[in-house]
């Protein structure tokens, strides 16, 4: 793992008091395939990271055991210095209340009004106080910049950018100490990305929280972060190599020797294409095809 | 020469006798143990759901649109199957019971089947295509829409906030639309049987209050209480269980539908023979018709 440890480069570096989320030994291993292998992540109170790497390397994966929506096969996940792993579902409930989810497709429900979504933790908290809650919902709308006009509406009828900015207000309702965001610009036309990384910082300049923000966009990630970690495909690794192959601060990128990460931040296909052309060549060949089809043919 | 290539090709028949065999034996043996699985899962589901509706009531604003949905909507289609069945009963009974000259005991008949079988189980067929359906696809596509977790993320239970509804709705409506059910084909039954058949209207009414006890009504909607529940899991494990993308939604939907459709007869079977233990244990002597 390239780790960059280089204050001058950290330039935006915050005081971080003390480890909010830690990882140990995380191993996840998902039907019979493993996603996540011996991940070790600290991650200090107030830090904004980015977790970055290609389509299926885990990153959504990581995101949600964090949360305990998908169970690690072992491991530990420390929150706040407990175990998190070991609570009981009344206890995870509970402390879930301290996170805001915010999905890649928003995951806003059907049956509901745009209010009645950015409402929903809080109403599910019993803090359903009417003119409160519709107060609330206001000022968290406002806040990520959708007229009071969306609130009758239903989530189909609003466009993606519009959804994502929703799921943004329903996660900051209940003011939660971390914020995850999986993929939050993915779909988004650049205008729109760009709105969602203002929100993301203007987020965590109103309220003290930790974020980590899942995503394969380098200018989000470089724009948000303090940090990037970088993971690579578990089938991709060496057999001693570690899952997650930078750490470090995004102005660390610019001075990488890594290939792997290189080729990520510059969105190169690299060794991919050789791969490409192989597969395709060997498909090709009439060979492979039963004799029958190609008489057919 | 010839004598050792038989040999030869009889040996290799052998082999692709025995390697077939084996085949079929591992294929029936992953099938069995699938299906015990499946078993297993929807029981802890079931367990699961059961212990937060021992615990924690739901919330009023999600018991609400669960029950109109089952209960008010699915009221129309069920009155309808109701008179159609009770319409058949008395065309079908009619033909045969004519021809020995007992169709003045049509109401019995008629009424008999009704409320005992044909009303709860062909209303609970009806409501496991209608509901359990619908319910599968609704949990289904929150589950690859990731809704699922977001209700977890937001501190939500996902089985007590969808599940419990879901399986109060069917175990308390899903009997009164049998009532509903068993009304509407006695209806059916009569206005076929009287206006259409010309019975005599008192003879019909008659043998119908004759033969038809209150424990055969109460064996029908006893019955519901079981469809109603195998409905609500079976439905809900589905869509909880539902692979990704649309086709996962339609599977997962049409796999609820099969499922609750076979339980639905297999534990008919086993509640008939209990019911008919009961009732012999009450009524020795039993009913007789003719």
């Amino acid at each position: 793992m390239v780790s960059i440890t280089n204050p001058s480069l950290n330039e935006a570096a915050r005081p971080y008091d003390r480890t909010l989320i830690e990882t140990q030994q995380l191993n996840l291993i998902y039907g019979t395939q493993q996603i996540l292998r011996n991940i070790n992540l600290v991650i200090p109170r107030g830090q904004t990271l980015a977790i970055i790497g290609e389509s299926g390397c885990g990153k959504t994966m990581l995101l949600k055991s964090i949360v305990n929506l998908i169970k690690p096969t072992s491991g530990r996940i420390l929150y706040d210095g407990r175990d998190i792993l070991s609570l009981s579902n009344l206890e995870m409930t509970k402390l879930r209340r301290k996170f805001g989810f915010v999905f890649q497709n928003a995951a806003l429900f059907d049956s509901m009004t745009i209010g009645e979504n950015v409402a929903f933790p809080w109403v599910q908290q019993g803090l359903d106080l009417s003119r409160n809650t519709e107060k609330m919902v206001l000022e968290r709308l406002a806040e990520v910049g959708l007229p009071e006009s969306v609130i009758p509406k239903r989530p189909s009828q609003l466009s993606g950018g519009m959804r994502k900015r929703v799921g943004l207000a329903r996660a900051l309702i209940l003011e939660p100490e971390v914020i995850l965001y999986d993929e939050p610009t993915t779909g988004l036309d650049p205008i729109m990305s760009d709105v969602i990384n203002e929100l993301i910082l203007r987020t965590r300049q109103k309220y003290p929280v930790t974020s980590i923000v899942v995503t394969h966009d380098m200018r989000t990630a470089k724009k948000v972060a303090d940090r990037i970690i970088m993971l690579y495909p578990f089938p991709r690794l060496a057999p001693d190599e570690g899952q997650i192959i930078y750490d470090g601060p995004p102005s660390g990128l610019e001075y990488l020797e890594d290939k792997r990460v290189r080729q990520f931040v510059e969105g190169e296909a690299g060794e991919r294409l050789m791969e490409l052309r192989r597969w395709n060549d060997a498909d090709l060949t009439p060979s492979h095809y039963p004799q029958d089809s190609l008489r057919q043919i | 020469m010839r004598n050792f290539l038989t040999l030869e090709s009889t040996t290799h028949a052998a082999q692709r006798f025995s390697a077939g065999a084996f085949r079929g034996i591992s294929n029936w043996g992953a099938v069995v143990i699938e299906g015990l699985t499946t078993l297993g899962d929807i029981a802890l589901f079931a367990y699961s759901m059961l212990r937060w509706l021992f615990t924690t009531a739901p919330r009023r604003g999600t018991l609400l649109p669960v029950f109109y949905q089952v209960g008010v909507l699915s009221l129309p289609v069920v009155a309808l199957t109701g008179t159609f069945i009770g319409m058949v009963l008395a065309i079908q009974s009619f033909a045969q019971f004519h021809t020995i000259g007992l169709e003045n005991k049509l109401g019995a008949v008629i009424n008999m089947s009704l409320v005992r079988e044909l009303g709860p189980v062909l209303a609970a067929t009806m409501l496991a295509g209608r509901v359990g359906s619908a319910m599968a696809a609704v949990i289904g596509t929150m589950r690859v829409t990731e809704q699922i977790d977001a209700l977890m993320a937001m501190g939500a239970d996902p089985v007590h906030y969808l599940v419990v509804p879901r399986f109060l709705a069917c175990i308390f409506l899903i009997p009164a639309l049998t009532i509903m059910a068993d009304f509407m084909g006695i209806v059916g039954g009569y206005f076929y049987s009287v206006i259409i058949l010309n019975i005599d209207h008192a003879q019909y009414l008659r043998n119908s209050r004759d033969y038809v006890g209150g424990f055969d009504f109460f064996s029908g909607i006893f019955k519901s209480f079981f469809f109603g529940a195998i409905i609500a899991v079976v439905s809900c494990y589905r869509g909880f269980n539902c692979q990704a993308g649309a086709e996962g939604v339609g599977k997962a939907a049409t796999a609820a539908f099969v499922l609750s459709f076979v339980l639905i007869l297999g534990i008919d079977v086993v509640l008939n023979i209990l019911l008919e233990a009961v009732y012999a244990m009450l009524w020795p002597r039993g009913a007789v018709l003719f």
